[in-house]
């Protein structure tokens, strides 16, 4: 690994992590589009900054740009003020505007300077390590470390000192109101440090893949656990797991390094949706099987119970008969009579089938629970 | 200007391109599915990125239907993991999207990196480049968007019912769930429609702004569709060719600020609906309210001597109407139209017609509590 790929993945992962802390919370509280749209429309901030500084790495472009973001929060709630379009739409009318904006801005007056369309977009986080630091001509690493190193700072700041409030506010927002807290407040507060990592984030890894880290990591999390401090925690670990992940798989097929990173995201989040215990796809599944078969169980126990002592009994009780009146599969009657007797229910006697003592208690339990319900 | 071959097509492909987008966008609009848009157009990427690996084909007709591909999965993907999870909807569209977007990446530039150099152009597809369009692609677009406009007209009171009231479609007997595959098939066909001209990053806009301004002029479905297809043609044509005739205007922004300015136009002004249709008539309402007030100050006034003809000073009736100001005015309005009349100056009474007004707007008004 030479110094330079350490470099690239140190700061993958430290845009990853600060990505990740005001993710959890937009996930949280539903405005996870909003983090698209905030990141497309901090183009025109930029754009606008560098018109007024003429300097393409002034720090004041970072706040034009977060400046730029909380305008379009506001825009688009101004827009849904009026009532005259759903929320949806007024997300999706206000940023591409501004995006465009800033998009024909540049290619009309700044072709010639720094800002890359494709850059902004895509990013080119190969590059981050070539712009350093040097104080007194001493060589202190990439300024993006920096950069970013800040802004992650920053949002840990704001999270650990508004915690409380921002739990409250995320999950009761009437609560809040009541308490005091200004839920007002603590959305711009939220919006505006989304802004600014957006901005920070977006040299490296571009404004749409902003977007991927912000929200794959904890929308994974959030399947994984129900406490917020761990689903902070695992979104940040998620983060840094697909950025360096992503960064390998990117050396590999000699791709874009930041697409590789969304889609290493995208990837933890399918695995996650697939196999998180309790919540993902397989888990349903076995646990539908599971509910099935033993729903199947019951009903086996009461048929036998209802003509036991009988004439039809020994007709009835055949295997072959109960799968053609309970119109089971072949396979699936097979699957729950084994059930069925391994948990002790009935026994199996040359292709007939006995409740034992617990079968039958069960069944008549069954019977009245069925009734009562 | 249209007898120059160039701009013909490139005229021709953006007013189809609006027609479809904006008549499909109505129904997006309409069942809240917006952002969906935005969603498969950015998924349509990798889609049109495959397409190439595979087939190394840029024959639009072969990456239209790798978008349309990838724009579908991207969709089924939203669908179950809103269904099957507490992710939320934002959350997963949010997600889709940019993962989707980001793996196209990986993608184009693993063919950019690829040594034959058949693959140029591919990023054009960002950004649109409606300068690029051959007749053959607009031929194409016809006939794709003319078949995806001719199933909504077949499927009409279907996809009406599905807009307004899906469950009581469903109660109905309609296959809602195909009806609902194939409104998301014909909208993903009016994106990859317009991934050319647009490109994947600003496609969603032309869903969405021609139908919200559509929807302002209108409450009638039909017609909305129409104003709806016919924005989106206006703003097709008119920012295609705007960047096609200025030098480094790139087309897909340049589309999107046309039709910006027309949902900021209609949002303004529509009749009924419209931010300043809305401030003039409460306006009005506010002045014949004053009005009205002022007429009521002097009948119950009126009401307290014998004669109804009785003056009243002006300082009396300003206090009445609890400082809101302008009772000297409104007192002209009223006298200009017969209602009242000054008796000596700053004192006032109602002439017999604005006695019979003045009791025939509270008969009205006690008309109106006494139904509620």
């Amino acid at each position: 690994m030479s110094g330079e790929q350490i470099e690239i993945q140190v700061i993958a992962s430290i845009v990853a992590v600060a990505c990740a802390l005001p993710g959890v919370f937009l996930v949280l509280r539903r405005m996870a589009m909003m983090s698209d749209a905030i990141s497309h429309a901090i183009l025109l901030g930029i754009v606008l900054a560098f018109f007024a500084v003429g300097d393409i790495s002034s720090p004041l472009l970072i706040i034009g740009a977060a400046l730029s973001g909380v305008l379009t929060v506001s825009l688009v709630e101004l827009v849904n003020k009026t009532g005259l379009v759903r929320e949806d739409a007024s997300i999706g009318l206000v940023f591409p505007l501004l995006f465009s904006i800033g998009v024909i801005l540049i290619s009309r007056y700044a072709y010639n300077i720094h800002i890359d369309i494709d850059a902004v977009l895509l990013g080119e986080l190969a590059f981050a390590p070539f712009d350093r630091l040097y104080i007194h001509g001493r060589d202190l690493g990439p300024t993006s470390i920096y950069v970013m190193g800040v802004i992650l700072l920053l949002n840990l700041a704001f999270i650990l000192i508004f915690y409380k409030e921002l739990k409250v506010a995320t999950f009761d927002t009437g609560l809040a109101a009541a308490l005091g807290f200004t839920p007002g407040l603590i959305h711009y507060g939220l919006m505006g440090l989304v802004s600014v990592t957006a901005v920070g984030a977006f040299n490296a890894v571009g404004s749409i893949l902003v977007v991927a880290l912000m929200i794959a990591p904890p929308a994974a999390a959030y399947l994984l656990t129900d406490r917020l401090p761990r689903m902070i925690i695992l979104s940040a670990l998620i983060g840094v797991l697909s950025a360096v992940s992503g960064f390998w798989a990117a050396i590999l097929l000699d791709a874009n390094i930041a697409g590789s990173m969304a889609s290493v995201s995208g990837l933890v989040f399918l695995i996650v949706f697939l196999l998180a215990p309790g919540r993902g796809l397989a888990a349903i599944a076995r646990r539908r099987t599971r509910q099935r078969r033993e729903f199947a169980g019951r009903v086996l126990v009461i048929h036998l119970l209802n003509h036991e002592g009988t004439p039809e009994e020994a007709r009835e009780s055949e295997v072959g008969h109960i799968e053609e009146t309970l119109r089971w599969k072949e396979g699936f009657a097979k699957n729950v009579v084994g059930y069925s007797v391994k948990i002790g229910m009935v026994l199996k006697e040359n292709g007939r089938l006995r409740l034992t003592e617990k079968g039958r208690e069960f069944a008549g339990r069954s019977v009245v629970e069925e009734f009562i319900a | 200007m249209f007898f120059d071959y160039t701009l013909r097509t490139i005229a021709l492909g953006s007013a189809i391109l609006g027609i479809v987008s904006g008549a499909l966008g109505s129904y997006a609009v309409l069942r809240k599915q917006s952002l969906l848009g935005d969603a498969m157009s950015h998924a349509a990427l990798p889609g049109i990125a495959l397409a190439f690996l595979l087939t190394g084909s840029k024959m639009p007709l072969v990456l239209i239907v790798g978008a349309a591909a990838a724009g579908w999965v991207a969709t089924l993907f939203i669908m179950s993991i809103v269904n099957t999870t507490r992710v939320k909807y934002d959350t997963a569209l949010g997600m889709v999207l940019s993962v989707f977007f980001g793996f196209g990446l990986v993608l184009l530039t693993i063919i950019q990196k690829r040594p034959d150099a058949t693959q140029a152009g591919l990023d054009k597809f960002l950004f649109g480049q409606a300068a690029a369009l051959l007749e053959r692609d607009v031929v194409t677009m016809g006939i794709l968007g003319a078949s995806a406009i001719l199933v909504t007209m077949l499927l009409w009171k279907e996809f009406k019912l599905l807009s307004f009231d899906p469950d009581f479609a469903s109660t109905l007997g309609f296959p809602v769930r195909m009806l609902d595959i194939i409104l998301t098939t014909l909208i993903v066909i009016a994106i990859v429609l317009g991934l050319q001209t647009v490109g994947v990053v600003l496609m969603s806009a032309m869903i969405v702004a021609p139908a919200a301004s559509a929807r302002q002029w209108t409450d009638n479905l039909g017609v909305m569709i129409i104003l709806s297809a016919f924005f989106g043609a206006l703003a097709g044509i008119s920012g295609a060719l705007l960047s096609a005739s200025v030098p480094r205007l790139p087309t897909g922004p340049t589309i999107v600020v046309c039709v910006s300015a027309i949902v900021i136009f209609s949002m303004l002004l529509a009749p009924r609906r419209g931010i300043l249709w809305r401030f003039f008539r409460e306006r009005r309402q506010r002045g014949r309210l004053r009005l009205e007030g002022i007429l009521e100050d002097l009948y119950s006034l009126a009401l307290e001597h014998k004669d109804p003809g009785h003056a009243h000073s002006l300082s009396v009736l300003r206090l009445m109407s609890a400082g809101k100001g302008g009772v000297e005015k409104s007192l002209e309005i009223l006298s200009e139209r017969g209602l009242v009349r000054a008796v000596s100056p700053g004192e006032w009474a109602l002439t017999a017609t604005g006695l019979e007004e003045a009791e025939k707007t509270i008969s009205e008004r006690s008309g109106k509590s006494d139904e509620r």
